[in-house]
């Protein structure tokens, strides 16, 4: 059977690795390549890059990482931040990228999608929903790393981004990005279950119980964390035995 | 030995030079060509395959002489030639990815959507998923049954010679995900982004 994913994810800025609390804050610590090829090596079932500035600084992607990371690690390697056009596309996955993961870029324009996936295909083709919750059952789309509120619900948001060709949703709640409370398993549920496409859970993963409830009580395919893997807090390894305990089924 | 991963502009294969780089250390001279004469005067073919099966077809259409050069390697030469998930799926006779389309027909059969039950399964088939070796093969050699590959497809092989598949996965209903037939290979899983049980099936194909 196909097997639920455990992605770390690094957040690179300056060819550094950084992770903030909720996208502000940044701590410094480590060289991207080299803790790619560790989770690689852990077990990772595949790594994600986001270089989180890209958009606001307008800065192109970390092509050379991408293709130092890519000569060593041979498992799938996602890459997103500043994605603005298809030369961006063109440039990561000649790089070296498997999929790229695209935001503020599609929320401008939806066609955007459509025509990344005609050229590349859908499954290189990701989409990043940073999601934050206005109102009960309601959550709204940000851009520029949480900074832009764009008044777009989230749930027609990835049903729309779906119908356009987007072969995965990236799904950070905002409220919960670096706080370690856990995923906002309710926006997950909802667009879980809205969506025929897999959905990767994003935002908040303090204890290995938050991976196991982003996948069991949210329908998440894939579960992304950065800080507890990233300062050792777990291994990739432990936290797939821990699944694996709790009867979800892991790549072991 | 000189190994060719045809390049026909069918999306990215970095990857798969990235890991056939890893695996041939120097020993194997790699080419990454669409010229007619490389492919010809290879030992060994690599088939990859992204996007859709009409725009991978397509585009192996628009290099003037491909796709008989490849038939005249595969099918009458026959010399190995390992293909990868749309470069496995082109070996059929037809596709139905967007438009139906015809295929290389080299291994008779379909290429069609993976019925995802109302939903209950979601595509495109996204993940590591395990493999049941049907028969013996010269790429999984040393590959146990029930390994993990990574697969990411919405649309699946069916041979109508079923003697021909290798191993199965088991995604709404099983799919078949390695086909091996004299000289011809075939994984709709991604043996180049497969860990090292990948590099080793990438491996096993340069030693035959």
């Amino acid at each position: 059977m196909l097997k639920n994913r455990i992605i770390p994810c690094l957040d690179v800025k300056n060819g550094r690795v950084v992770k903030g609390i909720n996208f502000v804050a940044l701590k410094d610590a480590g060289d991207p390549v080299e803790q790619a090829k560790i989770y690689s090596e852990g077990g990772a079932d595949e790594i994600c890059f986001l270089d989180i500035t890209a958009s606001t600084e307008n800065r192109e992607t970390i092509i050379d990482i991408v293709g130092k990371t890519a000569k060593e690690c041979f498992v799938p390697l996602t890459v997103g931040g500043g994605i603005r056009n298809i030369q961006n596309i063109t440039d990561l996955l000649l790089a070296g990228a498997d999929k790229v993961s695209i935001n503020t870029a599609v929320v401008k324009d939806v066609s955007f999608v459509k025509e990344a996936s005609k050229k590349f295909g859908s499954q290189c083709i990701v989409v990043a929903i940073d999601a934050k919750k206005v109102s009960n059952k309601k959550w709204e789309v940000f851009t520029h790393g949480g900074r832009n509120k764009t008044g777009i619900d989230a749930i027609e948001f990835a049903k729309h981004v779906e119908a356009n060709g987007a072969g995965e949703i990236l799904l950070t709640s905002m409220d919960r990005d670096g706080t370690k409370s856990g995923y906002d398993v309710d926006l997950l549920k909802e667009i879980t279950n809205t969506t025929n496409i897999p959905v990767i859970a994003s935002g908040g993963v303090g204890t290995l119980d938050h991976l196991y409830d982003g996948i069991v009580k949210g329908g998440a395919s894939a579960v992304l964390a950065a800080s507890i893997f990233h300062f050792g807090e777990y291994k990739i390894k432990e936290a797939k035995e821990y699944l694996n305990s709790k009867n979800v089924s892991v790549r072991l | 030995m000189n190994i060719t991963i045809v390049d026909y502009q069918s999306g990215n294969i970095c990857s798969v030079i990235n890991s056939f780089k890893e695996v041939a250390k120097g020993k194997v001279n790699l080419e990454v060509a669409s010229d007619i004469n490389k492919i010809k005067s290879s030992d060994k073919i690599v088939l990859p395959g992204q996007g859709s099966f009409k725009n991978c077809v397509d585009s192996l259409n628009k290099i003037n002489g491909l796709a008989d050069t490849l038939k005249e390697f595969a099918i009458i030469n026959k010399k190995p030639l390992l293909g990868i998930c749309v470069g496995l799926q082109m070996f059929a006779n037809v596709g139905y990815e967007e438009v139906e389309t015809e295929g290389l027909g080299w291994i008779s059969g379909k290429v069609s959507k993976i019925n995802n039950q109302n939903g209950k399964f979601k595509l495109p088939h996204i993940g590591w998923n395990e493999i049941n070796i049907q028969k013996e093969s010269k790429i999984l050699k040393d590959i146990k049954n029930k390994s993990h590959m990574y697969f990411v497809h919405s649309y699946e092989f069916i041979p109508e010679d079923k003697s021909v598949i290798s191993a199965t996965t088991d995604y709404s209903s099983k799919i078949v995900c390695s086909v091996e037939r004299e000289n011809l290979f075939g994984t709709q899983f991604h043996p180049e982004k497969s860990d090292k049980i990948g590099l080793k099936i990438i491996e096993n194909f340069m030693k035959i």
